[in-house]
């Protein structure tokens, strides 16, 4: 170690003569110290630090690392921009922190942190914008609340509704969040002001039962959004002009999910126990995906994670989440690149599942016959999820298990148990080695997948919990109730 | 003598006059300002209980005046949403109150704690001993009659042996005994020939039960192995509620 150690500060030592030096201390991102504190010269660059970095965490292959002095500025030039910058002395030991970068891992959450508290009704939607920085919830008492991440207090709330807030769902660039109510009304937010934008988009005859933005790849404006309702009809939105663009009729049922897909088509399932895929250009009804035995609950994409994040990269989150910045075309790339990395070759996979306690996994692209049948649950299933990374299902049934099944053949891999009572939603971490369940037993469960056991128990809610949502950036978990407060 | 008609019996005879129906009217209208000009002429003690009646009339008068009006006009009122809110995904089920869901799992309790084998049994009618057994006579002069033969099906088991004839008081002929029993699934609508573990009761006494006879209405337990059925504990041995209707040899499953 010590080999090692002198080879690097020797390569360091030789442009001895008038370079000005500072002792820095390398503090992993817990605080904890690496090392002990040694000089190095003002302008040493960033991957100068991060071959000393890595001699000294001994691992087999380097880590790429990324460096922040004092925990908050990034070394992004040399040491000696950053010092400048913070106006830090060069005496005293400076502390570094380093944090890998490439290969992420989510930690698991394992306390509550706070209680948010201002809803004056139920809440019963939750979801965090797309790179993690705002969060948003519905309740029923009419209102979409957002809330500062950074101090756990509520920011805005925002009032137009006239019956509960039911679906939530953040456009992929996270400039705009739309709500759709009991009333059969859709109202766009913007999360900074927490003010209305546009109209009020009316049309809809019952309530909204779920609203679906197109993907950044296909439109980085973030101009389209579907929305499903109770009254059976699919309605394509333009929110710019803030009028109804398309109408698409099919179902003889409550339509109750819509799923937006990456190649631009549009799926629906309703409770007339039919899927539909319809082209999402001109509205024409593709196909029709028969075989459940009863009602169609609930779909997911296999690329509904990447779809949702858009141009994020997870593994790009800082401690601070910021804002997608850059124009439209980049923005476009950086999402299309994502997309097609995890879709892959094979087109996108949907999952549907359904009061008649099985799943079906469709290729729906290609073939009206699904590609297997899930079977097992002895209940019915209230929430289907695809891991990131698409390689794994996770379903949530009224049996209060959780079914954990092969995301490309369908194969049954395992069943979380522990839960009392009808487990309501789940939500995956951004790498996909954890999981977070929500149940009607008032508790959140947090799994290890790996190992398919309970990782934390995550009790506190007074009653049931009704939304669950895990931050992209992996940093947090947001959950809601009956209970009216939402826990962090 | 009656001295209060008279203007009553004076309309009778001759009627009205020709312009009563519009002096009428005419001095109805006037009443108004006849009622203003005396309450504002009025003074003293009369006026005052006059005013504090007026007063009170008026007030009877407006309440009945609103009241009119929203009858008229049918208000929604939206300023309340109800209460209850749940997710969209609850939005058409039908939640179970919670009472109710604790009041059925301690009933599902008590029912698995008094017997796993209740099967729902038809009111049957209690055989006799006439009709089920018949009398056996023995004995040198044939007097004695102690013995009895069983004249119904019957199931011995497999590790039956006689007890000594001299000593055995029921006799159960090999030609009645059966082993297999064709039972029925009433939703699959198949039957299944299936080896018969043991009588588990037979409603009319529970002599029969021990003796293994089966009558009408006897519950019987069948050995489903054969169709491969799982439940979440594993095998399960259903009971079956025979109908004698098939000569002794069918049966329904439950």
């Amino acid at each position: 170690r010590l080999k090692h150690f002198f080879v690097v500060v020797a390569y360091y030592m030789i442009p001895y003569v008038d370079v000005e030096r500072l002792l820095i201390q390398f503090q992993d991102e817990a605080g904890e110290p690496l090392g002990s504190p040694f000089d190095v010269p003002l302008d040493i660059t960033p991957d100068k630090l991060q071959l000393v970095c890595n001699a000294l965490l001994q691992k087999e292959e380097p880590v790429p690392l990324a460096f922040f002095v004092r925990g908050e500025a990034e070394v992004v030039e040399s040491l000696r921009v950053c010092v400048k910058a913070l106006g830090v002395e060069t005496e005293a030991v400076l502390p570094v922190v380093y944090q890998p970068q490439a290969v992420f891992r989510v930690r698991a959450v394992a306390r509550c942190t706070s209680s948010l508290q201002g809803h004056t009704e139920a809440v019963i939607s939750a979801a965090f914008s797309p790179t993690g920085k705002y969060l948003a919830s519905g309740s029923g008492d009419t209102t979409v609340r957002f809330w500062d991440l950074t101090t756990e207090t509520p920011q805005h709330t925002s009032r137009g509704h006239s019956h509960w807030v039911l679906t939530i769902s953040w456009s992929p660039d996270g400039r705009k969040l739309a709500s759709g109510c009991k009333n059969s009304q859709i109202c766009i937010w913007d999360p900074v002001t927490g003010q209305q934008m546009g109209k009020t988009l009316t049309g809809h005859t019952k309530w909204i039962t779920w609203i679906s933005w197109e993907p950044l790849h296909l439109n980085p404006e973030c101009r389209y959004l579907a929305s499903s309702s109770k009254d059976g009809a699919v309605r394509v939105w333009d929110v710019v002009l803030g009028r109804c663009e398309r109408i698409l009729t099919g179902h003889t049922q409550s339509v109750t999910c819509v799923k937006w897909g990456g190649d631009g088509l549009l799926y629906t399932s309703s409770q007339d126990r039919t899927i539909k895929v319809w082209r999402a250009k001109d509205g024409v009804q593709c196909r029709t995906l028969q075989g459940h035995a009863h009602w169609v609950n609930t779909l997911a994409l296999s690329t509904d994670y990447v779809l949702r994040t858009g141009a994020f990269e997870p593994a790009d989150a800082t401690i601070n989440p910021q804002d997608q910045t850059g124009t439209f075309e980049e923005l476009k790339e950086k999402a299309l690149q994502r997309y097609n990395k995890v879709r892959g070759e094979a087109p996108e996979r949907l999952v549907s599942g359904s009061d008649d306690f099985t799943l079906f996994l469709w290729n729906p692209a290609e073939d009206k016959k699904p590609l297997a049948r899930l079977t097992g649950h002895s209940a019915l299933i209230n929430e289907v999820l695809f891991s990131p990374d698409t390689r794994l299902l996770a379903s949530a049934s009224f049996d209060k298990s959780i079914k954990i099944w092969d995301g490309r053949t369908g194969k049954y891999l395992q069943s979380l148990r522990g839960h009392v009572a009808a487990v309501y939603q789940v939500a995956w971490s951004a790498d996909s080695r954890l999981m977070v369940s929500g149940s009607s037993d008032s508790t959140l469960k947090v799994w290890d997948i790996k190992t398919g056991k309970l990782h934390t128990d995550l009790p506190g809610h007074a009653d049931e919990v009704f939304a669950v949502d895990w931050s992209p950036d992996g940093q947090r978990v947001v959950s809601g109730g009956k209970d009216k407060c939402l826990r962090m | 003598m009656p001295q209060n008609e008279h203007i009553e019996l004076h309309r009778k005879r001759h009627g009205q006059r020709l312009d009563h129906q519009e002096r009428k009217r005419k001095k109805e209208s006037r009443e108004a300002h006849e009622r203003s000009h005396k309450a504002r002429k009025m003074i003293g003690l009369k006026a005052k209980l006059y005013h504090k009646q007026r007063h009170s009339e008026k007030i009877q008068m407006k309440k009945t005046l609103k009241m009119h009006e929203q009858r008229k006009t049918k208000q929604k009122n939206d300023d309340k949403t109800p209460e209850g809110a749940v997710p969209a995904y609850l939005l058409d089920r039908e939640g179970q109150s919670r009472a109710k869901i604790l009041s059925n799992m301690i009933k599902q309790k008590r029912k698995e704690k008094a017997g796993k084998w209740e099967v729902p049994l038809p009111k049957v009618r209690a055989q006799g001993e006439t009709e089920v057994l018949k009398v056996i006579r023995t004995g040198k002069r044939q007097k004695k009659a102690w013995k009895r033969m069983v004249t119904k099906v019957c199931f011995v088991g497999d590790n039956f042996t006689r007890k000594p004839p001299k000593y055995e008081r029921f006799i159960r002929p090999m030609g009645l005994r059966f082993k297999k029993a064709h039972v029925t699934h009433p939703e699959l609508k198949a039957t299944f020939c299936l080896p018969i573990l043991g009588v588990k009761k037979n409603p009319s006494s529970p002599l029969y039960t021990t003796l293994g006879v089966i009558t009408k209405g006897t519950v019987v337990e069948v050995n489903v192995s054969e169709l491969g059925l799982v439940t979440q504990g594993g095998k399960v041995i259903w009971g079956v509620s025979v109908d004698e209707d098939k000569a002794g040899d069918h049966g329904h499953a439950d």
